[in-house]
Parts: structure tokens; sequence; C-alpha cells
């Protein structure tokens, strides 16, 4: 199945709750009212004609306005794939777990979470994975602000780069 | 003609921190230690071809049996605090060689928050060796250059003035 008929098929299905579709391609999307996340993903994986099996990847997007969480998924038996968004604010975002439905969401939502500090609900182990434990903020968000030093290791670097660029003004 | 058996009994003599040091340098063991890409080339030198074993460094899997801690790879501030740590463990006397552009001045990812740019920031280096990775060659002529730092120095006897450099054991 194409992706843009998978998409349309979820939304006929959930109506109202797929905010948008967007066609645009090579990778056509639907964005999700962020509570239906977790009944769509369940549909679209035991759904015998959808049957996307393996959600490939998920990542997060920190847009200024708005955070975005993207789901791609894939279906081996029907050698097809599809994306779903959700739109999320900045201030505390979080969203329903996909662990449920997809147990590879687990690290995938973890890493989100350590590097733009999306909380996901109902998260089996929601822990920083890649940073420190003690580390402080999210850093892929816009707005971070790296402390002056990690446990007295100065975090000032002397840079070349950023040295010929303070020359030119 | 051989000269086996052919010579008197003799009677070497030295100086007595030249002999020590002649015998430190010779058995550099390097911990068993690697962060990131110039880890494998870490691997190489101690291989067959390059060989490092030859000049006495031999690979050991403790901190606390090891004299020479080579810094292989981009240090993260994670890994900085147990790089530290291991450091620490070290029996003196401890040297380190800083291998690559990454463990020199953070190389190519000195920009990025989790990137420590330097690990002389947290540990006193010895040698800095270039490259990105360095080849095998240039991780021995990093040793071979420690191996000369190790003869001059004086642990035990007062270095003469003027010439000789005197180095304060920890």
């Amino acid at each position: 199945m194409e992706s843009l008929q998978i998409l349309e098929r979820v939304k006929s299905k959930f109506g109202d709750r797929v905010l948008e579709l967007s066609e645009k391609k090579p990778d056509p999307f639907v964005v999700l009212d962020p509570k239906a996340i977790v009944e769509v993903g369940r549909f679209m994986k035991e759904d015998p004609e959808l049957a996307m099996d393996c959600l490939s990847n998920e990542s997060g997007v920190d847009y200024k306005d708005r955070i975005e969480v993207v789901y791609h998924l894939f279906s081996y038996p029907h050698r097809h794939g599809a994306v779903l968004k959700v739109k999320l604010p900045r201030e505390n975002p979080a969203v329903e777990t996909l662990e449920g439905v997809w147990k590879s969401a687990n690290w995938m939502e973890r890493e989100i979470f350590d590097l733009l500090g999306v909380n996901f609900e109902g998260h089996s182990d929601m822990r920083r994975i890649l940073m420190p434990e003690d580390w402080i903020g999210h850093p892929l968000r816009k707005d971070f602000v790296e402390p002056a030093e990690y446990h007295g290791i100065s975090t000032v670097r002397e840079s070349p780069i950023i040295r010929l660029d303070t020359k030119k003004k | 003609m051989p000269l086996l058996n052919t010579l008197p009994d003799y009677v070497l003599t030295t100086k007595t921190d030249e002999l020590l040091n002649w015998m430190r340098k010779s058995s550099i063991w390097y911990m068993l230690f690697g962060l990131a890409c110039c880890a494998i080339e870490l691997m190489h030198t101690g291989g067959p071809r390059a060989d490092i074993d030859r000049f006495g460094a031999t690979p050991r899997a403790s901190a606390r049996q090891s004299d020479l801690m080579i810094v292989a790879g981009t240090l993260t501030l994670k890994m900085a605090l147990r790089t530290r740590l291991l450091y620490d463990q070290m029996p003196d006397p401890k040297y380190v060689i800083s291998m690559g552009s990454c463990a020199s001045c953070g190389g190519l990812f000195q920009l990025a928050y989790s990137v420590c740019d330097g690990v002389d920031k947290i540990l006193p280096v010895d040698v800095y060796v270039p490259g990105c990775p360095p080849r095998p060659e240039a991780l021995t002529e990093g040793l071979l250059k420690l191996q000369e730092k190790i003869m001059t120095e004086r642990w035990l006897v007062r270095a003469p003035n003027g010439n000789g450099k005197h180095i304060e054991a920890a």
C-alpha cells in the first residue's frame, strides 16, 4: 500500500482525531491528537491490511514554538511505511508512551526525553540514556544554555573557529 | 666468530637513576583503554605489524598495574570523570599520552555540548600525538618520545646544577 493510502485509511478510521494530513512527497504524514497516539498505533499494528510491526524510528524535533515527536513505521509483511507526528507545547511536553505497542520505543523515547525533555507518560524507565544522570537541561533544545562547568571541568571551549569569528567582527 | 664463552667476567658501571630509568622505559605497561576510533589504531599498534611490544610496552587490563594511560579517542564529559578515576587508580610514576586530535583538543567534536575539549583539562599530559587517527607509526613515535622523557628524569640522585633535568617526585 502507498504511504498516502495508509494515512487516508487512518484518517477515515479516526476522523477528527487526525488533525492534519500532509501529502508532501517523499514522506506524507499525519499530525495526530497527542491523546490518540496509542490507539492509532495499536490500530496500525493490528490491522491486517496495515500490519505495521516495526517502529523503525522515533525522534523529536524542536521547532522553537513547539516540539514534535515523529514516528516512522514500517511493515515487514507488506513492505510499506508511514509517518505519524504529534505536536506538543514547549512547556512541559508530554505524550503517552508507545512502549506497550512497540517495545523498540523504550530506548528511543528515553533518548527524546534526554535530549529534548519530552515526558513519556507510562514509560517503564524514564531516565536519561546518553547524558550523565546529573546533567542539567536538555541539550538539543534551542534555548539550552550550557553550564559553565561540569564537575569542575570548564566547558569554555578554546575553539580556533570561534576565535576567527570574533576577529571578523 | 661467535662471542660465546670468549669474554672475561665484566662489571658494568652506570648511574643509579639511569639504570632505573632504563628499566622503567623498557617496560612501559599501558592500560587497555580506548574511547573511540583511535582505539582501533591503538589495538593495531599493539598488533603484530607495528608491534609496540618491541619497546617493552604491553597492555594491562587493570589501571592498578599500568604505567601509561593512552587516551585514545573523543573524551566526553561523562567519560571524563571515569577517566580521571582510572588515572587516580594508577600507581606512580604514571604517564599520559594524548592520542589524536580529539584527546588533544576535542578535534572535530570540540564544540559539542557533551565533549570535553582536551584531556589536558583533567589530567597532566606528557606526550601529544597528532592525527585523526594517528597511524601506528605515529603512536610508536609518541612512545619513543615518552621513553626519551623518562630517561631525563631524576628520582634518587640530586640533579647537577645546570645540566640534567631535575623532576620532583610526586
